[in-house]
C-alpha cells in the first residue's frame, strides 16, 4: 500500500515530446484512471510509474521512494497488460505464482496465496489450464490473480479491457471495481474508454498531448470540466459545440447561436460572465440537456425552448437521439422516444442553461 | 407462389455448392497426382540404396539383373563387412561426437545472440542481426581455403575437433536467424511482465523464451545435427588420417578405390549414415 506520485515528469523520444512535465499525486489505495485519445502519453506515463519506460526528467516516487532508477522488479508494482501476457507454456497457477517463485517464496505461502487470489476472482477450477484453454475474460482474470497473489504496494493496469467484446468488458469492468474494493490497493489504470474512466475511477486523469488538462472525481469533471477538450471527451455522446455570442439582454445576458436562437444565460451566472459580453464565444452543452420541453423540466414555454428540423433520429429505446444543425453546426439532443419526430420534421426542444458551459475559444478553457 | 419464389434462389444456391465441391475435388485430385510424382521421384534413390546393400557383391555385378529388386535374396553380408573389416564404425564414432558438439555449440551461440539481437535493442543490432545472416550466404567451397589457415594455425588439421570449430560457421548463422525470427515473434508484454514478476535478463531466457519458443530451437537443433552430419567439404579439406575421418568423407574413401566400386558396401554405409538424421527429422 502506499502513494505515488509524479514530479514534472518528461518523456522524450528523440524530439517529441511524449509526456510534457506532468504533476500528479495519487493517495494510498486510491483508483485513479488516465483517461485520453490516443497518442495523449497515458500509456508512457503508467510505464514510466512500472519501470518500463526510462524518464527523461522529473521525479516518481512510490510509498515516499523515488523509483527513477530502479527496475520494474524491485518497485513493487504489478501490472495487468492488454493483452493479457500470460505465459503460454504455464497453467494458470504457474503464470499466478512466476513471480513468487522467483521471489522466493515457501512452497506452502505460493499454494495459499494463488488459491487466495483464485477464490476472490472465482478461477479455483481453472488453475490448471493453460492461457489457450481460457476464454478472453478468464485469461484477464488470470492476469488480475497473477497482480493480486503479490499484494504488491500498486497496481498497474493497461487498458485491460480493450480485447474484449462489450458484454464481457462491462462485466470485467464490475469485476475489477469490486476487487479493488476487496482488495484495497492503490492503482493506477489506463484506458482510451471514458466510460470505463467515469465508472471505476475514483479519480480520473484527462490527458492530451502529453498534458494533464484536469483532475477529478467523476462527477466533476463532467458537471465542471475546465478545457473544451475535457468538455468534449467526457460524456458520451460528447458535448454539442456551437459558435455563439454573448449578448445583453435587459438585465440579463443571451447566448446567441443563431439569427433565430438566442438563449438566456441563468441570472446566477451573469456575473461570471459578464466580462465577456459581445465576444465570439463556444457555447457547449450535453445532448442530455437538450431534451423535449415538458413540466418536469419547468420548460413548457420558456425562452429555452427553440424549433429545430430533425435531420437524423436513432431510436436506442430508452431515449432516442436527435441531430440537427443550428448555424452550420451539428447538435445532437437526448429525448423521449415517444415525443420524437420523425426526420425531417420540426421539433420544439429545450435547453436546460442551468448546465451551459461558454469556452474562450482563443484558450479552450471553460469560463 | 411464395414457394416458388423461395426455391429458385435455394435451387441455385444448391448448384453453386455442388461446383464448389466438385472443383474442390478437382483440385484434391491434382494435389494427389503431383504428391505422389513427386514423392516417387525423391523416394528412387533411397529405395536403391536399401535393395543394393541388402544385395550380395554378385548380384550387385551381375548386369543382367533387375536393379530395381533383390533376386537371390537379401542377406545382411554388405552390412556385416562394412562393420567388421572397414573403419565405419571410428567414422561414426568420430560424426557422431563431432555433431553432438557441434549441435550444442551452436545452439548456446545462436540462442543468446538470437535474444541479444531479437529482444534487446541495442545500437546496430538490426545491422548485426543482417551481418550474421550474409555470412550464412557465403559458401563452404569458398570458405574452406581461409578456414583451412586457421585450422592449420590452431593445430587441429586433421583433427576431428577441427571440425568442432568449423561447422558453427555453418550452422550458428542459420539458426541464430531462425531464432531470431522466433524470438521477435513473442509478444513484447510477456518479457514485461516477466520484468515486473521480478526476472531478469538470463531467468526470462530460459523459463520463459526458451519454453515458448521451443518449436524454433527444435527446428534449428534438426538444422544444425543435419548440417553437421552430413558435412562433406571441410572434412575432405581438413581430415585426412582414417581415424580422425567423419561418415561422409570416410566411407566414399575408403569404398572406391580408383575405379572399384564396393556399391553393396557403400549403399550399406549410406543407410546406416542416413538412419541418425532420419530418425531426428521424424522426433
Amino acid at each position: 500500500m502506499a502513494e505515488v506520485t509524479l514530479r514534472q515528469v518528461v518523456k522524450k523520444y528523440g524530439d517529441v515530446e511524449a509526456v510534457r512535465s506532468i504533476d500528479l499525486d495519487i493517495p494510498n489505495n486510491e483508483f485513479v484512471v488516465l483517461v485520453g485519445p490516443s497518442g495523449c502519453g497515458k500509456s508512457t506515463t503508467l510505464r514510466m510509474i512500472a519501470g518500463l519506460e526510462e524518464i527523461t526528467a522529473g521525479d516518481i516516487s512510490i510509498g515516499g521512494e523515488v523509483v527513477n532508477d530502479l527496475p520494474p522488479k524491485d518497485r513493487d508494482i504489478a501490472m495487468v497488460f492488454q493483452n493479457y501476457a500470460l505465459y503460454p507454456h504455464m497453467t494458470s497457477f504457474e503464470n499466478m505464482a512466476f513471480g513468487l517463485k522467483l521471489r522466493k517464496f515457501p512452497k506452502a505461502e505460493i499454494k495459499s496465496r494463488v488459491e487466495h487470489a483464485a477464490r476472490i476472482l472465482d478461477i479455483t477450477e481453472l488453475l490448471e489450464r493453460r492461457p489457450k484453454a481460457l476464454s478472453g475474460g478468464q485469461r484477464q482474470r488470470v492476469a488480475m490473480g497473477r497482480a493480486i497473489v503479490r499484494n504488491p504496494k500498486v497496481f498497474l493496469f493497461d487498458e485491460p479491457l480493450s480485447n474484449l467484446d462489450a458484454k464481457l468488458r462491462v462485466q470485467m469492468r464490475t469485476e475489477i471495481k469490486r476487487v479493488h474494493q476487496k482488495v484495497k490497493t492503490t492503482t493506477v489504470y489506463v484506458t482510451h474508454d471514458q466510460v470505463e474512466a467515469m465508472t471505476l475511477a475514483d479519480r480520473v486523469v484527462v490527458m492530451n498531448n502529453g498534458i494533464i488538462e484536469q483532475i477529478g472525481p467523476p462527477q466533476e469533471l463532467y458537471h465542471k470540466p475546465r478545457t473544451r477538450f475535457v468538455a468534449g471527451f467526457i460524456g458520451s455522446p460528447a458535448m454539442n459545440f456551437i459558435p455563439c455570442t454573448l449578448e445583453q439582454h435587459g438585465d440579463g445576458l443571451r447566448v446567441r447561436l443563431s439569427d433565430k436562437i438566442a438563449l438566456p444565460v441563468p441570472a446566477s451566472r451573469t456575473g461570471r460572465y459578464r466580462p465577456v459580453v459581445s465576444k465570439e464565444l463556444t457555447f457547449g452543452l450535453r445532448p442530455e440537456h437538450v431534451t423535449e420541453p415538458h413540466q418536469g423540466n419547468g420548460a413548457s414555454g420558456g425562452d429555452s425552448n427553440f424549433a429545430a428540423v430533425l435531420d437524423v433520429v436513432e431510436p436506442m429505446g430508452m431515449e432516442t437521439m436527435v441531430y440537427f444543425t443550428i448555424a452550420g453546426t451539428e447538435v445532437c439532443a437526448r429525448v423521449d422516444p415517444t415525443a420524437a419526430g420523425e426526420a425531417g420534421a420540426t421539433m420544439q426542444l429545450h435547453a436546460n442553461m442551468d448546465h451551459m458551459h461558454l469556452i474562450d475559444p482563443a484558450t479552450n478553457m471553460v469560463l | 407462389m411464395s414457394t416458388a419464389a423461395v426455391s429458385v434462389p435455394s435451387t441455385r444456391a444448391q448448384t453453386k455448392r455442388s461446383s464448389l465441391r466438385r472443383s474442390r475435388r478437382w483440385a484434391l485430385i491434382a494435389s494427389y497426382v503431383f504428391l505422389i510424382m513427386f514423392a516417387i521421384f525423391f523416394l528412387i534413390p533411397p529405395y536403391y540404396m536399401v535393395v543394393t546393400a541388402f544385395k550380395t557383391d554378385a548380384e550387385v555385378a551381375h548386369m543382367a539383373t533387375n536393379p530395381w529388386i533383390i533376386a537371390d535374396g537379401a542377406t545382411l553380408d554388405q552390412f556385416k563387412i562394412l562393420l567388421t573389416q572397414t573403419d565405419f564404425l571410428i567414422y561414426f564414432k568420430n560424426t557422431a561426437i563431432v555433431t553432438v558438439a557441434v549441435v550444442c555449440i551452436t545452439m548456446v551461440v545462436s540462442v543468446l545472440a538470437a535474444f541479444a539481437l531479437g529482444r534487446m535493442k541495442f545500437w546496430g543490432s538490426g545491422l548485426l542481426a543482417t551481418g550474421i545472416f550474409l555470412t550464412y550466404l557465403v559458401p563452404d567451397t569458398l570458405l574452406f581455403i581461409p578456414l583451412f589457415q586457421i585450422v592449420k594455425a590452431v593445430g587441429l588439421l586433421n583433427s576431428y575437433w577441427g571440425m568442432i570449430l568449423v561447422y558453427p560457421t555453418l550452422t550458428v548463422p542459420f539458426c541464430t536467424w531462425i531464432m531470431i525470427g522466433y524470438f521477435q515473434s513473442i509478444p513484447k508484454e510477456l518479457d514485461e511482465a516477466a520484468l515486473i514478476d521480478g526476472a531478469g535478463h538470463m531467468q526470462m531466457l530460459t523459463k520463459i523464451f526458451i519454453p515458448v519458443a521451443l518449436p524454433g530451437i527444435i527446428a534449428a537443433t534438426i538444422f544444425a545435427f543435419t548440417v553437421s552430419w552430413a558435412a562433406f567439404v571441410y572434412p575432405m579439406a581438413f581430415l585426412y588420417s582414417s581415424d580422425q575421418q567423419v561418415l561422409t568423407v570416410g566411407t566414399v574413401t575408403s569404398l572406391i578405390r580408383a575405379d572399384v566400386y564396393k556399391w553393396g558396401m557403400l549403399m550399406a554405409g549410406a543407410l546406416l549414415a542416413a538412419a541418425p538424421p532420419l530418425s531426428s527429422t521424424r522426433s
